[in-house]
């Protein structure tokens, strides 16, 4: 059986700046795959690259076994593509959307209406059909935008940030809608930046930075990393031995910053409620302290790190 | 789901995005000012409280006419839906750029043929030819791609505002109408003016309509309908290069 998704050695450079560095993954058929990243990783260069509407500089891209750079019409007519935010036409009705997106794909008439009717019923919009979405808030925008990108029941679905800067009720019909798809046997591929939707939704996560793959594993695994980079940083009014504290066996690493000291740990909530007993023990003041939650980045370096040990 | 077969999806997109670009730009504001209000402002100031012979000047006024209002379209599209982040869901979509730069010239060559065959009935009412109505349409048609060519040319370059682009539109589009021979007929043109006048596109037409106003013609009509055949393929040869090579900048 062929992927749904398959990436060798695919490589964008724009201008000095290599966006995408020789990434290499694989999506099953019916999987739903998370692209976990940083703004500015390559995320959305990769998901431009993968809808064709990138040429890479080296590298393959398969959809579906289609080469999308040999036969780009063939490998766009099995994929739907729901851009980051509001790529709509504004000047149009929430129904003269769909239909406008369906007709591309070349489903008739008759059929077109029955579908956008049932989308607009399914993504709550039946009663606002007709309004020009010019008037519509930034979450019912995005519901036309999805609907509209899934009106001919693409067998991928690329989605790049979806749910960022909508309200409640939004980003959990169209996580519903989504996941519903990808039980139907829709293969789903969701960039993101927020570890807890990749968690929720996907069943492998790749994560990225400054271009490069990292890791590819299940949600659950990478989230224990992303654990592992929680800190906590504090400083007080005295010099204190870093030993001290690191006794605790609450705290897996420890940096120096100038006054203050990084302290890693998985359970910031305990380390904090220890370091207010040692410095009542230690009669210190805390001059300040900060939970620091985990980071894409942290993640990316301690991944990369753990990468290189195991090399 | 019937999917068509891909052998139509090129008449389909295009038959689509010119569709869409006719139901979201014609009643845009800088497609009003600068396709309809600014020849007819330059169509003003030129005969009015002037002793201005129509019948003479009426074939210049019209390929005027259709120059401004079929260049008026495609500058407006790519510029205003890279702004509005629709270029982007466009090219997701299965077309290639090159369905999406000959929809865009289709709805600003229907742009300009609607209204032209307006002035040219108004014309008609008021003076009397003897019209070649064949020449007259293939000139029309021929003229109105040409100039719609241009115009999808002239949105090419990336820009973070449309009117940026409208501006370089007229830059050009003004010049292109002082060389050619509306207001000084090609016959009364001489030396680096008679020369330049070779170089809009905008001569070629009016020499057609000439012809098929008044029988009056300065060039053979295969010189005119090559010409203009001949500017198209370059327009429409250097927007597939430019729009490739800025295809996602302003996104």
């Amino acid at each position: 059986m062929t992927n749904a998704i398959e990436v060798t050695s695919l490589t964008k450079v724009f201008d000095k700046l290599t966006a995408v560095d020789h990434i290499d993954f694989q999506v099953r058929k019916g999987e739903f795959f998370g692209f976990l990243g940083p703004n500015g990783a390559g995320k959305t260069t990769t998901i431009r690259m993968l809808t064709g509407l990138l040429i890479p500089d080296s590298g393959n891209i398969f959809i579906d076994g289609t080469d999308i750079r040999k036969n780009p019409i063939k490998a766009k007519m099995k994929i739907g593509v729901i851009p980051e935010m509001g790529n709509i036409y504004v000047d149009l009705t929430a129904k003269q959307n769909i239909i406008l997106s369906g007709r591309f794909y070349g489903i008739s008439k008759r059929e077109l209406e029955k579908k956008a009717d049932n989308l607009l019923e399914q993504f709550e919009l039946h009663e606002r059909k007709d309004d020009i979405v010019k008037v519509f808030s930034k979450g019912l925008k995005q519901r036309v935008n999805i609907a509209s990108a899934i009106v001919h029941e693409p067998e991928i679905l690329f989605l790049d940030e979806p749910t960022s800067g909508l309200d409640v009720q939004s980003q959990r019909l169209i996580k519903n809608i989504v996941k519903e798809m990808n039980h139907k046997g829709t293969t789903v591929f969701l960039t993101t930046h927020n570890i807890e939707e990749a968690d929720i939704l996907c069943e492998r996560v790749a994560i990225i930075n400054k271009g490069k793959i990292a890791s590819i594993d299940t949600p659950e695994k990478l989230k224990r990393t992303f654990e592992q980079t929680q800190s906590v940083e504090i400083s007080f009014d005295k010099p204190i031995n870093g030993s001290l504290i690191e006794e605790s066996r609450l705290v897996s690493r420890i940096e120096k910053l100038g006054d203050k000291w990084k302290l890693y740990t998985e359970n910031p909530d305990r380390l904090v409620k220890y370091l207010a007993k040692f410095a009542h023990e230690h009669d210190l003041i805390f001059t300040s302290m900060e939970i620091c939650r985990a980071s894409l980045e942290d993640a990316f370096v301690k991944l990369t790190e753990s990468k290189k040990h195991e090399n | 789901m019937k999917i068509s077969n891909f052998n139509n999806q090129f008449f389909r997109g295009l038959k689509i995005v010119t569709e869409k670009d006719i139901r979201i730009y014609y009643t845009k504001t800088p497609v009003i000012i600068f396709g309809l209000l600014f020849p007819l402002f330059m169509f003003l100031s030129f005969s009015l409280g002037k002793d201005v012979d129509f019948y003479i000047f009426f074939p210049g006024f019209l390929a005027m006419f259709l120059f401004f209002i079929s260049s008026s379209v495609g500058p407006l599209i790519t510029p205003w839906e890279k702004q509005a982040g629709t270029y982007e869901k466009l090219l997701s979509f299965p077309v290639t750029i090159n369905t999406i730069i000959f929809g865009d010239i289709v709805a600003g060559m229907i742009f300009g043929i609607m209204i032209n065959l307006v002035i040219l009935s108004a014309g008609l009412v008021f003076l009397n030819y003897s019209l070649n109505v064949l020449i007259l349409i293939i000139g029309i048609l021929l003229g109105a791609f040409c100039f719609s060519s241009l115009g999808v040319l002239l949105a090419s370059p990336s820009a973070p505002n449309p009117s940026h682009i409208m501006m370089l539109s007229s830059l050009i589009r003004f010049p292109l109408i002082f060389i050619s021979g509306i207001f000084i007929p090609l016959e009364n043109l001489k030396g680096i003016g008679r020369i330049l006048s070779y170089f809009s596109p905008i001569t070629y037409l009016v020499d057609i309509f000439n012809f098929s106003f008044k029988a009056e013609n300065h060039m053979s009509l295969i010189i005119d309908y090559t010409a203009l055949f001949v500017f198209s393929v370059i327009f429409i040869f250097l927007s597939n290069k430019f729009y490739k090579r800025n295809l996602m900048k302003g996104l």
